[in-house]
């Protein structure tokens, strides 16, 4: 027995280096590839704080805070998402697919359209957007007692209309605000500078560890909110704190890039596949979420004749991986 | 396990929204001792329980514990003294057997998952006192019924509560099973001493296992005491509706209800 559980957690102690190491490759080699190559010697030399002709303003200033963004990012889809996913005991639980990240796109779209808003201004609108559904969501769904089933329907009508809202403002975007708003839409890291970089990393700095103190009672939760309050979790507390915490962190991550498709839906499951059953997903799913966003946006720039956001290839991974996932889990009737 | 906890609910009322399920129910449950609570579908028996695990709060009156209201003590010190399995609790999928058990450390852990070697001497223990030690590190989907029941049965008792308190362990199980886990369940309450109240469906199994039993009529407590001073014809007609005839149950010297029905009236009547 104790053989045995030493053994699962050596391994997942290994997995989750593999993939810590893994983002580390990607992160540097988004640093080190471009219009210009630099080498790795002088990428770790602009890192440390040297000046470097050339490389300290097109790596320090132009990719650094691209990666960045993009680790921040990906990490906080990813940790955002299967915190939902485990809590609700569903992969379609995911952020994404039960609307906040919908009411994120409606508000952004709507302040680029109708209200002509800057960069900054709609960052703002898209957080308040996605903070406003997810408040509704919980509220529509917490009716009578909290059903996470009710919240995953709930939340799919929620999403439906907000599209229909999107598609609305769209259809009505003079032709300069409609490139505008597509490009947030599809999600970028196209344009990232420091500043965008900073209230996403303030953000990161408080909620994360926010999520990772509700780690353990994750892990009960996963066995029903009965037997999880009778192992002494305040069920509903935590729950709150759990919620809170991810659509704060999904919302200010979706605000600095856009909505990177499936990324929050697709971490979860891909972390615990790799990290096997019954551990807590939440650093896995991020750094899965990392490495997702990091690789995909090497390959949206460099691996066809045209740039794609990074979104566009996420979108393009995420689509079939979100029918595989249904498919398997009709079969199953499994959850995460 | 040396000290004995007191558990009581004191005119209890119990609701689901507007509907009062319960009404100024009080009752003691006896240390160390083994409590059946049982009563027709909807009489309120799981209700009961439920407040007594405080699950749900109750609109009117307190559950006791130890002469303090549960609803006034931190929920994961309560977690140290009162476990709970629950009707239908949901294992992860591919979760293995001792990662499952070992969830019922959560009251003894601090904020790191980091098992200490109590944890590990729990877990053991709880393995070895279900007869499951051999399907350790198998995956809980696995199992069947039975041996999944114990799992459960199990981490519950990696708790180490004093007081358990079960809501229908033997449902989904055929009799063997069934038999089984209310031997484990003896064994806990002779060996260590342990409080056991749990809701049965089956009277004479009930009436077999426990030294107390609860029957439960509309949400009010129809008779409680040892079964063979309260278990008559009476009490089965009041408390299921159904005729009966009692007789001592050959092998312990219980009372036995043999149902009548529709089809199958007493030969001598």
């Amino acid at each position: 027995m104790i053989a045995g559980r030493r053994a699962r957690l050596r391994r997942r102690a290994v997995i989750i280096a593999a993939l810590a190491a893994a983002v580390v490759v990607v992160f540097v080699l988004g640093l080190m590839v471009g219009r210009t190559f630099y080498p790795l010697d002088e990428v770790v030399r602009v890192i440390l704080g040297e000046r470097v002709p050339g490389a300290s303003f097109t790596v320090g200033e132009l990719r650094l805070p691209r990666s960045v963004l993009g680790a921040l990012v990906g990490f906080s889809f990813g940790i955002a998402g299967v915190s939902f996913q485990t809590m609700l005991r569903n992969p379609l639980a995911s952020p994404d697919i039960i609307g906040i990240t919908t009411g994120a796109s409606a508000a952004a779209v709507v302040g680029i359209v109708l209200l002509s808003l800057n960069e900054t201004a709609v960052s703002f609108v898209a957080l308040g957007g996605a903070l406003v559904t997810a408040i509704a969501i919980y509220l529509l769904a917490n009716r009578r007692g909290f059903a996470g089933a009710r919240l995953i329907l709930i939340g799919i009508g929620v999403a439906a209309m907000l599209q229909s809202v999107v598609s609305y403002v769209l259809s009505r975007a003079a032709a300069w605000d409609l490139q505008t708003a597509m490009q947030w839409l599809a999600g970028s890291l196209n344009g990232a500078t420091w500043e965008r970089v900073v209230p996403l990393a303030l953000a990161f700095a408080v909620l994360v560890p926010l999520l990772l103190a509700q780690g353990r009672a994750l892990g009960v939760l996963r066995l029903g909110d009965d037997t999880a309050a009778s192992l002494g979790v305040r069920v509903s507390l935590s729950r709150v704190t759990l919620i809170v915490s991810a659509v704060a962190l999904l919302a200010f991550a979706t605000a600095a890039s856009g909505p990177v498709a499936f990324v929050a839906f697709m971490a979860g499951p891909i972390a615990a596949r790799l990290i096997g059953p019954g551990a807590s997903l939440l650093v896995p799913a991020g750094l899965v979420g990392s490495l997702l966003v990091l690789s995909a946006d090497l390959l949206g720039q460099f691996a066809f004749d045209n740039r794609y956001p990074v979104g566009v290839v996420t979108g393009a991974i995420g689509a079939p991986y979100l029918v595989f996932l249904l498919a398997r889990t009709n079969r199953s009737g499994g959850s995460l | 396990m040396t000290t004995a906890h007191q558990l009581s609910a004191e005119s209890v009322t119990l609701a689901y929204g507007d509907r009062a399920v319960i009404e100024g129910l009080s009752i003691d449950i006896a240390p160390a001792r083994i409590t059946a609570i049982v009563g027709a579908n909807g009489c309120g028996k799981s209700t009961l329980l439920r407040a007594l695990a405080r699950l749900i709060t109750p609109q009117d009156g307190r559950v006791v514990l130890d002469g303090e209201a549960l609803s006034s003590r931190p929920t994961k010190e309560i977690a140290r003294t009162l476990g709970l399995l629950p009707q239908s609790p949901v294992a992860p999928e591919g979760i293995a057997v001792t990662d499952l058990v070992g969830r019922g450390r959560h009251p003894h852990q601090g904020l790191l998952a980091r098992w200490s070697a109590r944890d590990y001497a729990a877990v053991a223990q709880a393995l070895a006192a279900t007869g499951i030690a051999d399907l350790a590190d198998r995956s809980v989907d696995e199992l069947s019924g039975g041996q999944r029941q114990r799992v459960w049965i199990a981490m519950a008792l990696a708790q180490e509560t004093d007081i358990l308190l079960l809501d229908e362990p033997t449902t989904f199980l055929d009799v063997a099973h069934q038999i089984e886990v209310l031997d484990l369940l003896t064994d806990l309450n002779r060996d260590r001493g342990t409080t056991i109240v749990m809701v049965l469906h089956d009277l004479n199994l009930a009436a077999r296992y426990a030294d107390e039993l609860v029957a439960v009529v509309g949400g009010r407590v129809h008779a409680l005491g040892a079964p063979s001073d309260i278990v008559t014809a009476e009490l089965v007609r009041d408390v299921f509706g159904l005729e009966s005839t009692i007789i001592a149950d050959p092998l312990t010297g219980k009372p036995l209800v043999l149902p009548s029905g529709r089809h199958h009236i007493s030969m001598r009547g």
